[in-house]
């Protein structure tokens, strides 16, 4: 009879620890920070629950104060992403089912350039030169349009208005739908398409039937991801809209409801004491509605990919 | 029995087929339907754009206006003709097209039309005074954005020291320690920090450093800090691409020659996908370059040169144009031909920074045997 043989766990070695220990606190403290976020903001916004109308130019409690902000947030990103998602859509599916491969990489490079152009530099063209060659085309609007609405007036002779924010907003939001619209578009099965085609379907038909069905999720959770940009966005419209802070729906004239980053940007620098804390609140407001608008984008995009999968 | 060799279509003879029920003569039956020539869309582009022209010039309408009724002219005469001709499917096929190329130019203009505008503002006040002066004491023309291109070197740079090491060892963790819920958490978490608005990021370094240094702080460190969370999710990102790309048999073969895991992964994981982690780094300081309003709240402005982090405010690229345009002084022509400047500035680094990330990538890559 042959003693069994101790079989003994490896010694760790000491090397390994303290590297595996490193790596693993480095993603800890990503998750505490992102924590630390909501804790920092949650602390020096609470505060604010008690600011007066001193405080917050006038409304006489933070909800007040807050509200036409959100709504202004709203109103612009809506404003954008009407504008961006059937453009997303349409120059992602030439990338993917209409350009030759070649141009198909022009345009994938022309797209990453719109993304890499800093929000200041669209904020400075949009109110030097983009707001400036609405005025005529809100001044139209606003003669034939008038009864709708939206296009009220009168219209703003400065074109700093809430469209033109929204507009610079869309023009944004659209590479980073456009990015992921056209992974989705690219990884429809290829088979059902051809098999589409082989059945004498146009390629339109065959769009419709056999590429928008396998894409519908991923096209939703891109455009909710390009909503979290158009709702966080900052500078662009902290330079281009001329804000007053009302509640309207009128897009082209010259008093128009500001959002909550802009508003942010505008009055931190020279705000103090509580007004302050009204301003961290706000950017709570923000951080919560961003934060689950990408979560949920990001939760469908995962789903999809595990039944893909 | 009909002699197919020499009978021609046209001599066939006719069978009856029912069509709603009525005998018809199969020779009326089309084999083909018809198709538009393949110069169609040309011709009819031509003949809307010279339409177009015609009324544009008439009218005296502007290009934005021409452009539009040439567009809708093209695709409304080409659908029409294509309905008469072909079918409705093909028609409508035919429209679709029609919008798909369309939403690529109308999504394509506002880029060669802000890089043009840029260019064309920014090009006069670029000369040697502009890179070499501070704004201290400069009431008109003159002064330059010396004190903005060192403050957004500093910040930026510190930004990456942080954010570097913190997002290399999480993409190790997840790539080489990962599966776990916890790997799996982060993985999710840091996907939804790629979207917290770059304002809420200057807010959270205000809020952190307002504990230590109590109300109203301004400092360089503090937009680093405000940065470096913008930043770390794009560099995980990028390291755990790159790390993944890392062929399986490189880390075996290291393993089956006895060395430990932690040094196969710094002497053989790490410098294989170097070059990957390079470019990703570099697209994520072109991403971070150029925000602006983290800076706005945390790092404020002034007109000197300040090149102390920890001390002060300091001045930055982005938060420059900003100030210089929406506050030009008197007159205002000189401080916003410094805005278009230094636009014209940033986007040259941020372009720069791109292409560097694109050469590293395809210069330095590892080798592979295709």
């Amino acid at each position: 009879m042959t003693a069994p043989v101790a079989v003994r766990r490896p010694k760790a070695r000491l090397g390994d620890r303290v590297f595996v220990g490193t790596t693993w606190s480095a993603g800890l403290l990503i998750v505490l920070t992102l924590a630390g976020v909501a804790i920092f903001l949650a602390v020096e916004g609470i505060p604010a629950l008690r600011a007066g109308s001193a405080d917050l130019n006038g409304a006489t409690n933070i909800v007040a104060y807050v509200w036409p902000l959100l709504f202004g947030t709203l109103l612009a990103a809506v404003i954008a992403l009407v504008v961006a998602t059937p453009l997303a859509l349409g120059v992602s599916l030439v990338v993917s089912h209409y350009a030759p491969a070649r141009l198909s990489k022009l345009v994938g490079y022309a797209i990453d350039l719109l993304a890499a152009v800093p929000s200041v530099v669209y904020g400075l063209w949009g109110i030097g030169f983009f707001g400036v060659k609405l005025v005529p085309a809100f001044e139209w609007l606003a003669a034939h349009f008038g009864w709708i609405p939206l296009f009220a007036g009168p219209a703003s002779t400065t074109g700093r208005t809430i469209l033109t924010a929204g507009l610079v907003l869309a023009i944004m939001v659209l590479p980073i739908t456009t990015a992921i619209t056209r992974e989705v578009l690219a990884q429809t099965p290829t088979l059902q398409q051809e098999a589409a085609l082989a059945l004498g379907a146009t390629r339109w038909e065959m769009i419709r039937l056999a590429v928008f069905p396998h894409a519908r999720s991923g096209i939703v959770s891109a455009v909710m991801l390009g909503l979290g940009r158009a709702l966080g966005e900052t500078m662009a419209v902290a330079m281009v809209l001329s804000a007053s802070g009302v509640v309207t729906l009128n897009l082209i004239s010259s008093t128009n409801p500001s959002t909550i980053a802009a508003n942010i940007a505008l009055q931190f620098p020279e705000a103090a004491g509580l007004g302050v804390n009204a301003l961290i609140f706000s950017g709570l407001v923000l951080f919560v509605i961003t934060f689950a608008v990408n979560f949920a984008a990001r939760a469908i995009v995962a789903r999809s990919s595990r039944e893909a999968r | 029995m009909i002699d197919l060799r020499t009978t021609r279509i046209s001599e066939a003879p006719s069978y009856d087929v029912l069509v709603h029920g009525e005998p018809q003569p199969v020779s009326h039956l089309p084999l083909t339907h018809g198709r538009l020539p393949r110069w169609a869309p040309v011709l009819v582009a031509a003949l809307a754009t010279a339409a177009s022209t015609l009324v544009s010039l008439t009218l005296h309408w502007n290009a934005f206006s021409w452009a539009v009724l040439a567009a809708v002219l093209y695709s409304v005469a080409l659908s029409l003709w294509s309905r008469l001709v072909e079918n409705g499917r093909a028609a409508k096929d035919r429209l679709m097209t029609t919008l798909v190329w369309s939403s690529l130019v109308i999504a394509l203009v506002p880029l060669v039309s802000l890089v043009w505008e840029v260019v064309r503002n920014g090009i006069g006040v670029m000369n040697a005074e502009f890179f070499t002066y501070s704004m201290r004491n400069v009431i008109g023309p003159g002064g330059g954005i010396y004190h903005a291109i060192m403050g957004t070197l500093l910040i930026t740079l510190a930004a990456t020291v942080i954010s570097v090491p913190i997002g290399l060892l999480t993409g190790i963790f997840l790539v080489e320690y990962g599966g776990g819920r916890v790997a799996r958490a982060v993985t999710f978490l840091v996907d939804v920090m790629t979207g917290i608005p770059s304002i809420v990021a200057g807010l959270f370094a205000y809020a952190l450093f307002v504990i230590f240094f109590g109300p109203g702080v301004r400092m360089g460190i503090g937009g680093a800090v405000a940065l470096s969370l913008l930043m770390i999710p794009i560099v995980v990102r990028s390291c755990e691409e790159m790390l993944k790309l890392v062929p399986h048999e490189l880390r075996a073969a290291s393993y089956a020659l006895g060395v430990p895991k932690w040094r196969t992964v710094l002497r053989v994981v790490l410098p294989t996908s170097m070059a990957g982690i390079v470019t990703g780094v570099t697209l994520a300081i072109a991403r971070v370059v150029g925000e602006t309003a983290p800076l706005l709240l945390i790092a404020g402005s002034t007109d000197s040169v300040n090149m102390n982090l920890f001390n002060e405010r300091m001045m930055t690229l982005p938060v420059f144009i900003y100030y210089s345009f929406t506050q030009p002084g008197v007159p205002p022509q000189y401080g916003q031909q410094r805005a278009w400047g230094a636009a014209l500035v940033l986007i040259a680094i941020v372009m720069a920074l791109n292409l560097l990330a694109r050469l590293v990538g395809r210069f330095f890559a590892p080798k592979t045997r295709r």
